[in-house]
């Protein structure tokens, strides 16, 4: 019974259309003004248009090390990706029953979202430090990230277990199946496109972080740390030019795993089983 | 049998949560840890030295610059949340009631989502333009006659780091709101109308009580968020203004680890009281 749309439905469209431009007007803001002309600044007007600045990205000695921080970035985001999918999943499971410590575990877990990451930062710094252990990002760096993409993977598996039908584990046991059989071959393909989402959360989690990479990266940054850097002394529209290119990288990254998530449900409704649709 | 069976699924548990807790032992246990015992150290301009004194806590506790920081993080943190919270709301429950087809929720659902998967330092940097001296929004001002002159605390002020706050945190609020108004039954929607409620009667008497827990959970995030931060405060008050985060990465700056060290647990501790409260409200894992 299709009925008519009512004010409100068009005084709180407009809030929401003036939410979103709220969230990507600043964004499309330096994406149009890092296409500055070699004179241009850091605010309109536009003095002229041109690929200036991000020329200027390629020339190694004009900023600083962003290329290699930018592959630092991509290999962190990587490792942190995958290891926040097997880790999520495997703890995913095991809480689905209490098991002795189960309800610390949990705690550690919120814990873990809600300490200010600087402590983080600051905790494993100086453990690093009274070891004489050199501070890395493939070591420091890679444990504190996991404490911010792990709780976010944990959740999104809770929140997919939560929603989980048990008679196909239950068929799958009935059948014989042993319980290794039963989560390779029955759970871990209806929660797959789930999987997509924690794998999004892990890399885009980790190519962003900043405050806990910040004691812990060592003598080579990552991308945020460089761009930090750049903040306080580089003040032409470069800034903009990096800031663009990356965040249109994390928004091919965004699309890459939204359309694989999209077409392996698909897939499966093809197959005729709708389980663990979610929005998640 | 069962006892066997019981024995060898506890196990299994364990062994699944290994991983985890091995993560979180070694990089927030230990580290928590070894913040707490570093906070008892002593600090030469050089070096650390293990001790156990309270002059770190004295310091921080007889200074006035403390209080007037805490009572400013509290500040932020009060005024961004009441801002999320009313914006988040407003999206949410636009997203949940208002749109009709599972297609478009999911989609304008994703259209909010995904600024926070890009990094927060671009979004910060890009108010720049924006707020500036010769920004966009003095500019359209001076253009409409409101100003005669550009207005100077629009960026670098604390009113720049509300905004920033509430322009990267806002989407914490959305979600878990969204989420619980999405599980809310539509019939109970249609009871109150056939009850005789105004809309803005099933608002405040249906579906308010009934979003509570995402509320409370999207709160969380953000009065966290906001009370830990430091690089927010930092770069958009153009380091005008300090919260205690900063005063935990001054602190560090200067290679005085055990100040920035008891600097962090009062601030933990803060941080634990204000969330336990909040965790009276509601259980979170039964709302995933």
């Amino acid at each position: 019974m299709p009925e008519q749309r009512g004010r409100s439905f068009y005084v709180l469209a407009a809030f929401f259309a003036l939410f979103i431009l709220f969230l990507y007007g600043p964004t499309i803001t330096i994406a149009i003004l890092s296409f500055q002309g070699p004179k241009g600044g850091l605010t309109f007007p536009m003095n002229g248009v041109s690929l200036h600045w991000f020329y200027d990205l390629f020339e190694q000695q004009a900023v600083g090390d962003i290329w290699g921080s930018f592959r630092r970035s991509l290999g962190l985001g990587l490792m942190v990706m995958v290891t926040t999918v097997v880790v999520s999943v495997m703890g995913g499971l095991a809480f689905r029953k209490r098991f002795a410590g189960s309800g610390v575990l949990f705690y550690l877990v919120i814990t873990s979202l809600i300490i200010p990451s600087i402590l983080i930062s600051l905790g494993v710094g100086l453990i690093f430090n009274q070891l004489d252990l050199d501070v890395h990002w493939t070591t420091s760096g890679f444990g504190s990230q996991l404490t911010w993409t792990l709780p976010f993977g944990l959740l999104i598996m809770f929140a997919v277990f939560n929603r989980f039908d048990k008679t196909y584990e239950e068929a799958a046991r009935d059948l014989g199946a042993t319980s290794w059989q039963t989560i390779r071959h029955v759970v871990l393909p209806i929660i797959a496109p789930s999987l997509i989402g924690v794998a999004l959360f892990g890399f885009t989690l980790s190519y962003d972080e900043f405050a806990r990479t910040l004691l812990t990266a060592g003598s080579y940054n990552t991308l945020p740390l460089e761009i930090f850097g750049m903040t306080t002394n580089v003040t032409s529209p470069v800034l903009y030019a990096l800031g663009t290119l990356t965040t249109v990288f994390s928004l091919v990254i965004i699309a890459v795993f939204i359309l694989s998530a999209w077409w392996l449900s698909r897939k499966r409704a093809h197959a005729g089983n709708d389980a663990g649709n979610g929005l998640v | 049998m069962p006892l066997k069976r019981s024995f060898s699924n506890a196990l299994a548990a364990w062994l699944m949560a290994s991983p985890l807790a091995i993560v979180l032992a070694l990089f927030l246990v230990l580290p928590i840890a070894m913040i707490v015992v570093v906070s008892f150290w002593g600090a030469t301009e050089f070096s650390i030295y293990p001790a156990f004194k309270l002059d770190n806590y004295e310091f921080l506790l007889r200074s006035s610059v403390t209080y007037s920081v805490f009572l400013k993080t509290f500040m932020f943190t009060v005024i961004s949340w009441a801002l999320c919270l009313a914006i988040g709301f407003t999206v949410a429950y636009f997203l949940a009631f208002h749109i009709r087809t599972q297609t478009w929720q999911i989609v304008l659902f994703l259209v909010c989502t995904v600024p926070f998967l890009t990094s927060n330092i671009i979004r910060m940097i890009s108010w720049v333009p924006f707020l500036g001296r010769n920004g966009i929004a003095n500019q359209t001002l001076m253009s409409m006659g409101i100003i005669d002159e550009p207005l100077e605390w629009l960026l670098f002020s604390d009113f720049a780091v509300v905004l920033a706050f509430v322009h990267l945190y806002t989407l914490f609020m959305v979600v878990p709101i969204f989420n619980t108004m999405m599980r809310i039954d539509k019939s109970l929607l249609e009871a109150a109308r056939d009850a005789g409620a105004t809309g803005y009667q099933t608002l405040t008497n249906v579906i308010l009580p009934l979003t509570k827990p995402g509320i409370m959970i999207g709160s969380i995030f953000v009065v966290t968020l906001v009370m830990g931060d430091f690089i927010t405060v930092r770069f958009m008050s153009g380091s005008q203004s300090a919260n205690v985060g900063r005063l935990i990465s001054n602190d560090v700056a200067l290679l005085r680890y055990p100040s920035a060290a008891a600097t962090s647990v009062v601030l933990l501790i803060t941080v634990l009281i204000v969330i336990g409260i909040m965790l009276r409200f509601v259980n979170i894992r039964k709302e995933l």
